[in-house]
């Protein structure tokens, strides 16, 4: 057992710790109250190398592994949980399953534009009517003479509009569930795709959600991912590292939460002295502090796994369960040790109350993720 | 980063499943009902080195890590807690003398405690002083060249079958002085003036002799004190700070028995012509069940390794651990008893006892409040 921070690791979390608090932070409450996608946050990321973090050295990108990846979205959801998840959602399922399984040409084409943030990646698996049931999907890709028409609609996809290459997931033998899906990579500026109205959300006002429709949506046959009916396994690998990134989405939510709820708990004097000396106080300070420890290790021992070529679907599922509750409930009692004050907008607490209560359901709603810790239970 | 155990603590894992798989488990029923101390267990854990895993090879031990011995408490837990208790309290018992002895000291008592020929014990709450440890009013007096010790403790976790105890008693002589007039002292049973009292009767780990201890005019030569005068209290935090991964990994070995149980029977019932793990309510209760283990054990591991490359926060990592752990352990454990529905309510099947097990380590080596306040303190403290 080796639980250190390599040298590399502990490099990326300072820059990155650097970065957050010096461009995050000050951004935060307008991004969230303009409900202003951060472009500018983004090219700045992208500068430092955040674009490209789980892209091979070879095709310009970082090269690093997931746990650099976890403490890179855990830095930044500190400060700002919708530009974590944009870059999340683009380093993770928008770009991984490139990485993963796109052919040498597929990998040439699509991944230096991506690692250097000149194209911003999305996933899109989710439909109306395909939520948790995503192998139910109903978006179709036909053969056509170069290769497939897309016809569809994908709901609740992250970064839409602001994307240059979506990950889409189509079924090419309609009514044979998962085992007809097949994963596209399709050009935004493919005018067989359109993308609906941002939608209006309780939180993460800053990162771009919408509907993304395909009408005769015509892709090569060189655009398909992997082979015909292999897409569901892409699906569900893409989400399985997706997953600790949400998870650390939410250990960075319930730090900042914490950092903030600490600083004001040793300010605030209520009867003569700072409330952080009162029990109560003290006891929902180290609960929230031993939560976030927990999932903090879940997170990173999902990664090491994942970074060790290992099965790692158990631990992200159970790292992400634990970790978006976690931050659920200690973004509410850090409002609460708040007081008044908490319930506010112009302190950052009920912004990371918003913010977290998507944790619990992209991605894999928790309950979904309860299926899948019991599926895998039942291979033990 | 790397999460995996190695070859050491792997094969002591197994060693100890097959060891307490078939000699155990068998075993963990009948002791919990008689109440009496498993020596044939005793015998067996100390022929087959399981006690001398707290120790290092110099000293007649087989490993010394904190991590080894965290897997081996975990794994005797799934089966027995009371089991696992002989031999966290030889490394309870042992930690003042390998964290502050002598070497003369050490080479003393130690190897003994190793071989398993003789067993320690770990004294330090009174009836008056619980959290409140510094209060404590057992005194050493000295004259000359030893010190005349008069006083009691209670709750000794195997305090009638110890052969050598460390006992922590004020060295003050004016009777109100704060904590930084505690000393400790190594204890032979032996000595005149040593007496065992009454052993409490308990809710769970039944087999696990909790004792009064009285001192009579006892007399300790010096050469028995551990390190200097004062050093008594900051010693006792020190240990637990060591120690308290231990009771993690017990809650979290009685967790994995629970959960394993409680898994295994929801398989096997059928009601409404399936069996019931195929509900969504059992499954969902299982899948939370499962994640709590998840992050008690990395908590816990967590704790012990940091113990093991001697970090500077370990004060914080084992109030973590054994807090999260231990809340987990009655949680899971009630939830299999739930599960068992009317038969995890019986004495026929073990639920009932792992949550009776488990519900002591949300109280003892400091109970879950004091972790808290200590957890917090360090959380609030302003950084440099």
């Amino acid at each position: 057992m080796d639980l250190a921070l390599s040298p590399e690791q502990q490099e990326v979390r300072t820059l990155v710790r650097e970065f957050a608090e010096r461009e995050v932070k000050p951004r935060a409450e307008a991004i969230d109250h303009n409900s202003e996608f951060p472009r500018d946050l983004v090219d700045k990321a992208a500068r430092l190398g955040l674009l490209g973090v789980l892209v091979p050295d070879a095709y310009g990108g970082a090269g690093l592994d997931h746990v650099s990846f976890a403490i890179f979205v855990e830095e930044v959801a500190r400060f700002c949980a919708s530009t974590a998840v944009i870059l999340d959602v683009h380093n993770s399922v928008g770009t991984e399953p490139v990485v993963i399984f796109g052919s040498e040409e597929q990998k040439g084409r699509w991944l230096p534009d991506l690692a250097q943030g000149k194209k911003l990646a999305a996933f899109a698996l989710t439909e109306p009517e395909a939520g948790s049931d995503a192998a139910h999907l109903k978006t179709t890709a036909t053969r056509s003479d170069r290769g497939y028409l897309l016809n569809g609609t994908k709901i609740f996809i992250t970064n839409a509009g602001e994307a240059g290459l979506y990950v889409v997931m189509a079924s090419t033998r309609p009514g044979s569930g998962a085992d007809g899906i097949t994963a596209f990579l399709v050009d935004g500026d493919n005018p067989g795709l359109k993308v609906g109205p941002k939608f209006k959300k309780m939180g993460l006002n800053g990162s771009a959600i919408a509907e993304v429709y395909m009408e005769n949506c015509a892709v090569d046959e060189a655009d398909r991912l992997g082979n015909e009916g292999q897409g569901f396994r892409i699906a569900m690998r893409a989400l399985d590292s997706g997953r600790i990134g949400i998870s650390a989405q939410a250990v960075g939510l319930a730090q900042g939460a914490l950092d903030d709820a600490v600083a004001y708990a040793r300010e605030r004097k209520q009867f003569g002295k700072p409330i952080g000396e009162l029990q109560t106080i003290q006891n929902k300070v180290a609960d929230m502090a031993v939560k976030i420890r927990a999932a903090r290790w879940m997170t990173w021992k999902a990664a090491a796994l994942c970074d060790a070529g290992l099965p790692f679907t158990r631990e992200a599922s159970m790292a992400k369960l634990f970790a978006t509750d976690a931050a659920m409930e200690i973004t509410l009692d850090a409002l609460q040790v708040f007081g008044g004050y908490g319930y506010l907008e112009e302190y950052p607490m009920a912004r990371r109350v918003r913010d977290a209560k998507a944790c619990q359901i992209y991605e894999g709603t928790n309950q979904v993720q309860r299926v899948v810790i019991a599926r895998e239970l039942e291979r033990v | 980063m790397d999460f995996a155990l190695n070859d050491e603590q792997r094969e002591i894992r197994e060693m100890v499943h097959d060891i307490c798989l078939e000699r155990v488990e068998p075993r963990a029923a009948e002791i919990d009902e008689s109440g009496e101390f498993p020596w044939d267990i005793k015998e067996l854990f100390a022929k087959h080195d399981i006690l001398a895993i707290p120790f290092t090879p110099e000293y007649g031990g087989v490993s010394g890590s904190a991590l080894t011995l965290i897997v081996a408490v975990e794994e005797i837990s799934k089966f027995c807690v009371t089991s696992s208790l002989i031999l966290s309290v030889q490394s309870l018992g042992s930690l003042p003398i390998w964290l502050a002895g002598s070497e003369e000291q050490k080479r003393k008592y130690l190897p003994p405690l190793a071989r398993g020929e003789q067993m320690a014990a770990f004294a330090l709450t009174e009836p008056g002083s619980g959290s409140d440890a510094g209060g404590m009013r057992t005194r050493a007096i000295r004259r000359g060249e030893t010190y005349v010790m008069n006083g009691s403790k209670t709750f000794i976790t195997g305090g009638s079958v110890a052969d050598t105890i460390v006992v922590f008693a004020r060295t003050d002589q004016d009777g109100d002085a704060p904590a930084r007039d505690i000393s400790a002292f190594i204890v032979e049973k032996t000595m005149p003036g040593f007496k065992v009292g009454k052993l409490e009767k308990k809710m769970g780990i039944r087999g696990s002799p909790t004792a009064q201890l009285f001192f009579e005019d006892l007399a300790v030569p010096v050469a028995n004190r551990l390190g200097n005068e004062g050093d008594g209290f900051k010693l006792a935090m020190r240990v637990l700070d060591h120690s308290r991964p231990g009771i993690a990994a017990q809650a979290l070995g009685i967790a994995e028995g629970a959960f394993a149980l409680a898994r295994r029977y929801a398989r096997d019932r059928r009601q409404f012509g399936k069996p019931i793990i195929e509900f969504q309510g059992i499954q969902f209760m299982l899948a939370d069940m499962a994640t709590q283990i998840e992050a008690a054990r990395a908590l816990t591991y967590a704790a012990a390794d940091a113990l093991d490359r001697h970090l500077p926060d370990i004060n914080l990592s084992s109030a973590m651990a054994k807090v999260f752990a231990s809340d987990a352990a009655m949680r899971v454990t009630t939830d299999a008893v739930q599960i068992l529905g009317g038969y995890g309510y019986l004495r026929d099947f073990p639920a009932e006892r792992m949550m009776r097990d488990a519900k002591i380590t949300q109280i003892y080596e400091g109970t879950n409040e004091i972790q808290r306040l200590v957890i917090a303190r360090e959380v609030l403290k302003e950084k440099g």
